[in-house]
This record gives C-alpha cells, structure tokens and sequence, in this order.
C-alpha cells in the first residue's frame, strides 16, 4: 500500500468512527457554546462590556474546547491495539498520525470555526470581526489540534492523564491565544490584521511539518 | 574513538558520577554558602539606598539571580533531554528530574519577590507586564514537567517523556515571551518597565554577581545531591548499591 493510500485510509476510517460515536463529538462542541453562554451570564448584558471580552472569551472557549476533544485523539486506537500496529506498519508512523491529526481537526476543530460567528452575534461582534474571527480560529485550531497531539501522546495511559494534559498543553496554546484574539480585537479597534495573521500563519506552517514526527516520537515512548 | 586520552563518557556512568557528585558537593555547598553571605552583607549592608526607590530595591538582589537562574536551569534541563534522547544515556533523564524541582523553586521566588517588590514600587502586587506573564509561564512548563514525570511510573519511559516535553516546551519558551510581549504593548496597560534601571553602582552589581553565583553553586550543588538519591533509587539493585549500603550500615566508611 502506497504512503498517500495509507494516509487516506487512516483518515477517511477515523472519520467515519467519529461519525459512529456522534455524541462524542458534539460534546466538546456544546461546551463551546455553553462556555461562551456562561459569559454574559456571569458579566452582565451590557453590550459594549460583551464587544470588549468576546474575541477574548471566544478563543478561550474554543481553546479549552479542543482541549476537552484531544483527550480522544489516540486513547480508543491506544486501547485496542490499533496503534501498535500502526507503529509495526511499513507505511511511516508520522504520516499516519498526520492523518490522524487531521481527521481529529475536521471533527473538532471545524465545527468551532462554524460556530463562532454565531457566538459572536451573542456578543454583538460587527461582521468584518466575525470574519476576523473565523479566519484566526481557521488558521489556530489546527495549531492547537497539533501541539496538543504531542501531550494527548505523551499522557497516554497515564494517571491523571485529563488533568495532566491540560497542565501539559496549555501554557503551550498562549502564543495561538494571543494572536488569535488580537487579530479579532486589532479588526474590533480599526488597526490591520495583517501582522497577525501572517504570525499564526508562522506558527501553523511548522507546526504541521514537526508535530507529526514529535507526535509518533511521543507515541512510541508510550507504546515501548 | 578515545583519541584525546580523556574518557569524556566515564562519568556517564550512574556508577562513576556517584562517586564524583559526592566528591564535589561539599565544595560546592561551602562556596555557595560563603558567597551567599558575602552577596547578602554587600547587598544589604554596604550598598548605598537606592535615591529614587529607598530600601525597597534591596530585594533585587534576591529577584534578579532567581529569576536568571529560572531561565538557565530551564536550558539545562533541554540540554541534558537533548541529550538523553540522542545518546540515550541514563543519567541524563536523572539530571533534568533532579533540576526541574529547583527551577520550579526559583521562577516561584522570581515571582514572589517580584510582587513584593512590585506593591511599594508600582503600588501593585501584580501587573501583567511581558516579563511576569513570561515567568509565570515558565512556572507552569517547570510545573507540567514535574507533574508528568512523576504520573509515569516506569522511569526509563517518564525520562524519555519528559525530555520531550521540556524540549518543546524549550522551543516555546522563546516564542511565549515574544508573544506575550506584542500582547502587552498591544493593550498600553501596565506600561512598567523593568529594563529602564538607571546604571547602577558598582556595589549593587557585585552584590547581585556574587548572589548569582552564589544560586548558580546552590543548584549545582542541590542538583548533585538529587542525582546522587536518583541514582541510589534506580540502581537499587545492583552490587555496588548493597555494597554500599551493607558498607554504611555497618559503620564504614562509603
């Protein structure tokens, strides 16, 4: 089997578990909104208070989000034995874990990029941020699905490993949140999105080439 | 492959570096004692008050070295997890299990004196300037470490997840304090500077060299001793440990 076959059936087979366990899924995405609902709730409805916070709350929430969805990247494959025989497959581990990655994104992290606009009517965002928005969670939530593999694979097994991970991870997701949201907020006051974007585009891009290899090189500790 | 005559892998072995790390420490511990003292008599008996901040700025002597020996020892651990992973030596994993402790102990002091400092300076425990944000930071990766080594119960595979770990954490380091700097000078908050000190006099300096050096002998020295009880616990089985051990119990000398 070719590499690229091997990748395409990686991916299109995650996918399609992902679709069998429908609740899984939506989870992680409702805590979004919820989260986002909880705002307003526990600030107050002034709505000019709500324009302030919400490219802030919205990243946050999307960040701890796909912090919740990454606990499933590889636990179901790592209790059946699954990527034991990816590690022991002649296809390269990277790439079947990029594939992995990838399929984790599509069904955690696109899902927050198509909610957001919606939140962000919530708090009254003006179109041009909700595109803004939607562009930085496009170019961010697959840098968070990234660098939070490497700690999904470190923890595998691990007591704790929920808590853990996030300790593990989070502090690693400040850079994305920090340009993520200032993008929204230098759309908000009038200042150009230009510098941010190509920063988060800076981060994506080697992102997906390492992550892959420190990913399978995590996973192969914890499959020793 | 020994062409220089000097065994640069001897002491690699937990065996050897036992021996050497218990020759060391005392030394060590001693000068870092000694220098301690006299950093602290010139930081805090002969530097002159500060005309624009008083007495208050006597904690710089604490702060500024914690908060460098914050920074190195983070670079220590990516070093010895470099190594380890590449040359899959044992007692790489020990040293960066043995640093992570104290670096955690000086980023928390680095942040604590800076907030002790920071209340009568800028009427402020806290402000969420680059350089407090980026140590805070660097106090969770220390933190995120220590917590996932000591989840692992195999030690060979917390070692190697830990090296990895405290790399990516080290390639990020960098990009954390970049980030978070733009971050602050986006929100014109806070707008307090650190680096604007004006030149100092030459007492303070050498007061803060010599209590720099003097937390540089104390890790050294702590880590040495850390190792020293990491190697005893994973060799636990081998001769030369209950050789040592029946040694001490019965009175000899180690």
């Amino acid at each position: 089997m070719s590499a690229s076959r091997a990748f395409t059936a990686v991916l299109k087979r995650d996918l399609r578990l992902a679709l069998r366990r429908k609740s899984e899924v939506l989870t992680a995405v409702f805590f979004f909104v919820v989260v986002a609902a909880l705002f307003p709730l526990g600030i107050g409805p002034e709505l000019n208070t709500l324009r302030l916070i919400a490219p802030g709350v919205l990243w946050v929430g999307a960040l701890l989000s796909s912090m919740l969805a990454l606990q499933r990247l590889f636990e179901a494959d790592y209790r059946d034995g699954s990527l034991e025989q990816m590690a022991l497959s002649p296809a390269p581990m990277p790439l079947l874990v990029a594939a992995k990655l990838l399929a984790h994104w599509l069904v955690s992290g696109l899902p927050l990029v198509l909610l957001a606009p919606l939140l962000g009517l919530q708090f009254d965002l003006a179109p041009q941020a909700l595109a803004t928005l939607m562009l930085t969670l496009l170019l961010g939530t697959p840098v968070l699905s990234l660098v939070g593999g490497i700690g999904a694979a470190l923890t595998l097994g691990v007591r704790g490993g929920g808590v853990l991970l996030s300790l593990l991870v989070l502090p690693l997701f400040v850079p994305v949140l920090v340009f993520g949201a200032g993008a929204v907020e230098a759309q908000i006051s009038g200042l150009g999105i230009q510098a941010h974007i190509s920063i988060l585009l800076a981060m994506l891009l080697p992102a997906v080439f390492f992550s892959p290899f420190a990913c399978s090189a995590a996973l192969r500790i914890a499959l020793e | 492959m020994n062409r220089t005559g000097i065994n640069w892998f001897y002491f690699a072995a937990p065996q050897a570096f036992y021996g050497l790390a218990g020759k060391l420490l005392p030394w060590l511990a001693v000068m870092a004692a000694l220098l301690g003292a006299a950093g602290l008599w010139l930081g805090f008996a002969v530097a002159p008050t500060d005309f624009q901040q008083g007495e208050g700025y006597r904690i710089i002597f604490l702060h500024v070295p914690a908060s460098w020996m914050s920074m190195v020892i983070y670079l220590a651990m990516a070093f010895w997890s470099v190594l380890g992973l590449t040359f899959n030596t044992r007692l790489s994993g020990m040293m960066t299990r043995a640093l992570a402790p104290t670096g955690a102990l000086f980023a928390f002091l680095s942040l604590w004196t800076g907030a002790l400092w920071g209340k009568p300076m800028w009427g402020a425990w806290w402000v969420w300037d680059a350089r407090l944000t980026s140590e805070l930071i660097l106090f969770f990766l220390y933190l995120g470490y220590i917590a996932l080594t000591s989840a692992i119960d195999d030690p060979k595979r917390g070692d190697k997840a830990g090296a990895l770990i405290a790399i990516v954490g080290a390639i990020n380091v960098p990009i954390i304090y970049f980030s978070v700097t733009w971050w602050n000078t986006l929100h014109q908050g806070a707008s307090v500077s650190l680096t604007k000190s004006p030149s100092m006099a030459a007492v303070m300096l050498w007061g803060m060299l010599l209590m720099a050096l003097a937390f540089w002998l104390y890790t050294i020295a702590l880590v040495l001793y850390r190792v020293r009880t990491h190697i005893l616990q994973r060799e636990a089985h081998t001769e030369w440990v209950k050789h040592l051990m029946s040694a001490k119990a019965f009175g000899g000398a180690a």
